[in-house]
């Protein structure tokens, strides 16, 4: 890859770039990645100018290839996000996320009357719509916007 | 997890809904029908509902089936802090049917992940009735002779009323043509609309209760305003009473119009009109019973057939 002109951070050896990130969803995408538990070299970017998002985010982590259902979990939040994997500093593969058709575990559901509220369980929710991203409680049915949801 | 529960009106396809239909037809005609003997079905009321627990508690009874069960969770281990999983798991263990209702949304689905006991929903707070749907619809089944190409109003509180979403729904098989008459506030939820779009369903949407609306109508379903939907109180005293029915509004309607509502009513049908033939509500209540023994027989896996035989 010759993206080598401006690099706003540090190029990786090997691991993963997650970029193309909305600013205002990057910390949940890291959270959704569980990159606070990891102990290899992590570089987050935020607010970086880009030309199709205006703002962007990025996530860099050295020497971790995570599998492809772990990185379309943050399809929900950040459906723009672009995958690349990292090997001897090339890019090997390069890849959009992909929405996955439930998301288990994730997201919190916004009725404060629903189940998955009030008893110890995971929640799930279906995609219902992908632009914007859409996602509908298993258990009550109550419909909220990928950009508003909230993580348990 | 039983394929056999029934957590939502959705959760039936056509051949379901027609198959329960003339099973509810058949146990008007047959009430007494032992076919439950040695059976055992739990209600949980887990939120006081007089009406569908007694229907349901009669349908039960009416089959030779034995009831256990409580009406207000108040008096449950639940109060002392127990898991709605580890009370449904308790029971699964004594019962052959759990019919369920609760003040939390999706709490039936949820119910009915946890055990292989068939779960009817009863209520889950504002979320699913299917048995509420299964009655109107039968309603209208018996009322009109047939299901398809009919025009049904829909008046009152279209955008929390989980009765008329339902029964929205359930029509969609049969080629409807709906009215949704309600004041700003309360407008049929954009995505029912959307359904209706998508089924290719033919609707109106409007806030004027006219001549001309009722007199087209095969079914008007009359549904409650309640004030607590109001932020502002002046708007509910303005909009009350422009959905109210009375007698004299049905002069030039339909031979075969039936007025149906889920029942309790305050005011949105005037008292004049329980007189006029058309008015089906209670009836409607009554109906409730053979809906409920159709979906109870469905639940414990009971063919048409196990259910004449008896």
């Amino acid at each position: 890859m010759t993206e080598k002109k401006e690099l706003a951070v540090a190029a990786l050896r090997n691991g993963t770039v997650i970029d193309h990130i909305p600013s205002s969803a990057l910390f949940k995408a890291v959270r959704i990645l569980g990159i606070e538990h990891l102990d290899k070299a992590v570089t987050i970017g935020n607010n970086l100018a880009s030309g199709k998002l205006g703002k962007k985010g990025i996530i860099k982590v050295a020497d971790v290839e995570f599998d492809e259902a772990t990185l379309n979990r943050i399809a929900i939040i950040a459906p723009t996000a672009v995958v690349n994997v990292i090997r001897e500093y090339s890019v090997v593969e390069k890849r959009p996320v992909r929405l996955p058709d439930t998301v288990v575990g994730i997201v919190k559901c916004a009725n404060p009357k629903c189940i998955t509220n009030n008893e110890p369980m995971r929640t799930v929710f279906h995609v219902v719509g992908n632009n914007p991203v859409v996602i509908r409680c298993h258990y009550c049915n109550h419909a909220v916007k990928g950009d508003d949801a909230q993580l348990q | 997890m039983n394929k056999n529960s029934l957590v939502s009106i959705a959760d039936l396809n056509k051949e379901e809904l027609l198959a329960l239909l003339e099973q509810a037809s058949y146990f008007e005609k047959h009430p007494n029908s032992k076919i439950l003997d040695g059976k055992v079905v739990a209600t949980l009321f887990f939120e006081p509902s007089t009406r569908t627990r007694l229907s349901f508690e009669t349908a039960v009874n009416r089959l030779g089936g034995r009831v256990i069960g409580f009406s207000d969770a108040s008096t449950t281990s639940s109060s002392k802090g127990e898991t709605l999983h580890d009370t449904i798991k308790m029971v699964s263990n004594y019962v052959d049917l759990i019919v369920m209702r609760h003040y939390l949304e999706g709490a039936a689905r949820y119910a009915s992940e946890v055990t292989d006991v068939p779960v009817v929903n009863a209520g889950d707070g504002a979320n699913q009735h299917p048995s509420q749907t299964m009655l109107d619809l039968y309603s209208i089944y018996k009322t009109q002779g047939d299901l398809n190409n009919l025009t049904i109003t829909m008046v009152g509180d279209l955008k929390y009323g989980r009765t008329v979403h339902s029964l929205l729904q359930a029509m969609s098989y049969f080629n409807p043509t709906f009215r949704f008459v309600a004041c700003k506030e309360l407008q049929m939820p954009e995505e029912y609309l959307k359904f209706c779009d998508e089924n290719g369903i033919k609707y109106e949407c409007t806030t004027d209760f006219s001549p001309e609306i009722i007199n087209e109508s095969d079914i008007i379903y009359m549904t409650r305003v309640q004030r607590e939907r109001f932020t502002d109180i002046m708007e509910y005293e303005r909009v009350k009473n422009l959905y109210t029915l009375h007698n004299a509004m049905l002069a030039d309607s339909k031979p075969n119009l039936r007025i149906l509502h889920p029942l309790p009513r305050v005011n949105e049908i005037a008292y004049d009109v329980d007189a006029n033939p058309k008015a089906y509500y209670f009836d409607q209540a009554r109906n409730g019973l053979y809906a409920r023994q159709a979906i109870i027989c469905r639940a414990l896996g009971l063919t048409p057939d196990e259910c004449k035989k008896a």
